[in-house]
């Protein structure tokens, strides 16, 4: 893999730099070396089991939550290591944005998901406002401006992830995290999502892990192919899909293994 | 039902190597089969040339279903399960009957006001009510914080290590233990050794101790309910550990919480044994007014009347149960209706 590919053009938001998670003695991800640019979409795929969802929850310290995990090497927010000396993660995931695979609004109303963030992050403008403007960028603020009060589990499943998405930006994250979030939707919310995750290119960093390789294809600028816990491949999203330079990359791809 | 049934997907024309007698028998006797099968299903099926469908080798003689004797078997056993649900029933309601038709006479303002007395028409329950109010008060007090504070570190704080397992398994045996040992432990303990005496204090802490054990696993069950994804998104939006439980965790696990705490209440104000032990009084002529004062509990006071000869004593005793029972049920029925006001809106 040549360099150039470990590090795409422009400025650097998260990098990667020998990355290892060891769940007990299992080497879950195996020095993984890769650059996130600065607002754009970057995609892991691969087979279960690859290792895509432990490396993106590196990069907010959401591995720390599991019992035994133990962390090797560099994960760097721009130009910052996440896990050096006096990072807090309760810092880093407020920078830091994660949006789940199923949907888990807290059991609350519409208004009261979204400022439960802002509200321990002792955010100190207009609560209204803030709703308001999270809600229409995560393309919700039309279908459920009149009942911000109403409980959020009585939404749909994608409404419920949009209302998820309104949640992580409410507190103003730099980079969004997203762990195959459309898989539990429908294709119709599913390609809502997807619009939307173009439109939050224009201000933040989106990573995303997916099982659908179109999804990846049509979300995303930077693909990675990640296998056995290892990065096979990473480039430019239209490049690794026409013309993957690893066999097992192009295996993958084309639906012959995974 | 004798009649072999086939299906579309076996074809008559479809080799059958395994049982040829069989394969014979549908050529002689073709059935709907042929009706489905398309030529195409024909051709694919003796061009793979794979070994026949399992439903080729049916056959009913290897199967003696036996319905009738299963239903029988099957309706026998519901009717003993009735049986023994009847039984509880049955019983429940000839004590209720029994208790009502002996103390549903004497029931009255002035015997739930009036003070004991040595003459069983002028006897009244205030004091025993009184106490029995102030011990739930106090149990509830001691008792709500340290379980579920206890509950709360286990489930979220402690490490899963040989120390968690040790601590929960102790708990879980001391949710067993004969409610006259508590008794004992509170005498030795609180009335002796902190020197709290005959007091209500002496009870409370006894009865919190005995409760404790209840409180504690039923909260953490409320707790563990919880879902992992819950805590996850509050973690995900910088939510420290302490503001997701207060946020996130408690909110949700409430119910449960109070559900299982009101039940283990209802045991306590319920018990006789221990509080006898720690120093309840049999014949208590004034109110008690702070937790330091000389006290008897409902249950102690019906026990003690009952041991007595006369029989219009067991009727005070009969009406004082029938006060102690609605107790308890109303708080069973706050509990049940907590749990179903919460449990339908997830």
């Amino acid at each position: 893999m040549s360099e150039a590919i470990r590090n795409p053009a422009g400025p650097i938001e998260l990098e990667a730099r020998d990355l290892s998670v060891l769940y007990g003695e299992t080497r879950a991800l195996k020095y993984v070396s890769l650059s996130i640019p600065d607002r754009k979409v970057v995609a892991f795929i691969g087979p279960s089991g690859c290792g895509k969802s432990t490396l993106l929850r590196c990069f907010n310290r959401m591995n720390d939550l599991i019992p035994g995990v133990k962390i090797e090497g560099e994960a760097l927010f721009q130009g910052r290591n996440l896990y050096g000396v006096g990072v807090d993660a309760v810092d880093v995931r407020r920078r830091i944005g994660m949006v789940f695979q199923k949907p888990n609004p807290f059991p609350k109303s519409i208004y009261d998901n979204v400022v439960f963030g802002p509200r321990i992050n002792g955010y100190k403008g207009d609560f209204r406002e803030l709703v308001e403007r999270s809600l229409r960028q995560a393309a919700l603020w039309d279908e459920v401006k009149d009942r911000l009060d109403s409980n959020a589990l009585a939404l749909s499943g994608g409404q419920q992830q949009r209302l998820c998405i309104a949640r992580a930006l409410a507190v103003e994250p730099e980079v969004l995290l997203m762990d195959e979030p459309a898989s539990a939707l429908d294709p119709i919310a599913t390609q809502k999502i997807e619009d939307l995750i173009y439109e939050l290119k224009q201000d933040y960093t989106v990573v995303i892990v997916t099982h659908s390789m179109q999804q990846a294809a049509r979300v995303s600028d930077h693909t990675a192919f990640l296998y056995m816990g290892e990065v096979i491949e990473y480039g430019p999203t239209n490049e690794l899909f026409t013309n993957p330079r690893e066999e097992r990359t192009e295996a993958y791809i084309t639906g012959r293994f995974g | 039902m004798t009649e072999p049934v086939n299906d579309g997907v076996t074809t008559t024309s479809g080799p059958s190597t395994l049982n040829p007698g069989r394969a014979a028998a549908l050529h002689v006797r073709p059935t709907f089969a042929g009706l489905r099968a398309t030529p195409a299903d024909a051709g694919a099926s003796s061009a793979r040339a794979t070994p026949p469908h399992p439903a080729a080798q049916r056959d009913p003689s290897r199967f003696a279903p036996r319905i009738a004797q299963r239903r029988l078997i099957a309706s026998g056993f519901a009717a003993l399960c009735l049986f023994a649900t009847l039984i509880g029933v049955v019983v429940l309601a000839a004590l209720l009957i029994d208790i009502f038709r002996d103390g549903a006479g004497r029931l009255s303002w002035s015997m739930l006001t009036g003070f004991p007395s040595r003459f069983a028409d002028r006897a009244g329950i205030g004091p025993a009510l009184a106490g029995s109010a102030w011990v739930l008060f106090l149990t509830t007090m001691l008792a709500f914080p340290l379980g579920v504070g206890t509950a709360i570190w286990l489930e979220e704080y402690a490490p899963n290590n040989r120390w968690r397992r040790l601590i929960e398994m102790n708990i879980a045996n001391l949710a067993g233990v004969p409610s006259i040992v508590y008794g004992i432990l509170g005498l030795a303990l609180f009335v002796r050794v902190m020197s709290l005496g005959r007091s209500l204090m002496a009870a409370a802490l006894t009865l919190a101790l005995l409760i404790l054990p209840v409180i504690i696993i039923a909260s953490q069950e409320a707790i563990k309910a919880v879902p992992r994804t819950i805590r996850l998104g509050a973690y995900a939006l910088g939510a420290t550990r302490w503001e997701t439980i207060k946020h996130q965790i408690l909110p949700m696990a409430l119910p449960g919480i109070m559900t299982g705490t009101i039940l283990a209440l209802s045991r306590a104000i319920g018990e006789a044994a221990p509080v006898i032990l720690v120093g309840a009084l049999g014949f208590v002529a004034f109110i008690p007014t702070s937790p330091l004062d000389q006290y008897t509990v409902l249950p102690f006071q019906i026990f003690n009347w009952v041991s007595r000869p006369q029989t219009a004593f067991h009727e005070v005793a009969a009406a004082a149960s029938i006060v102690l029972l609605v107790l308890l049920l109303s708080m069973s029925a706050v509990a049940i209706w907590l749990r179903n006001k919460y449990t339908r809106r997830s």
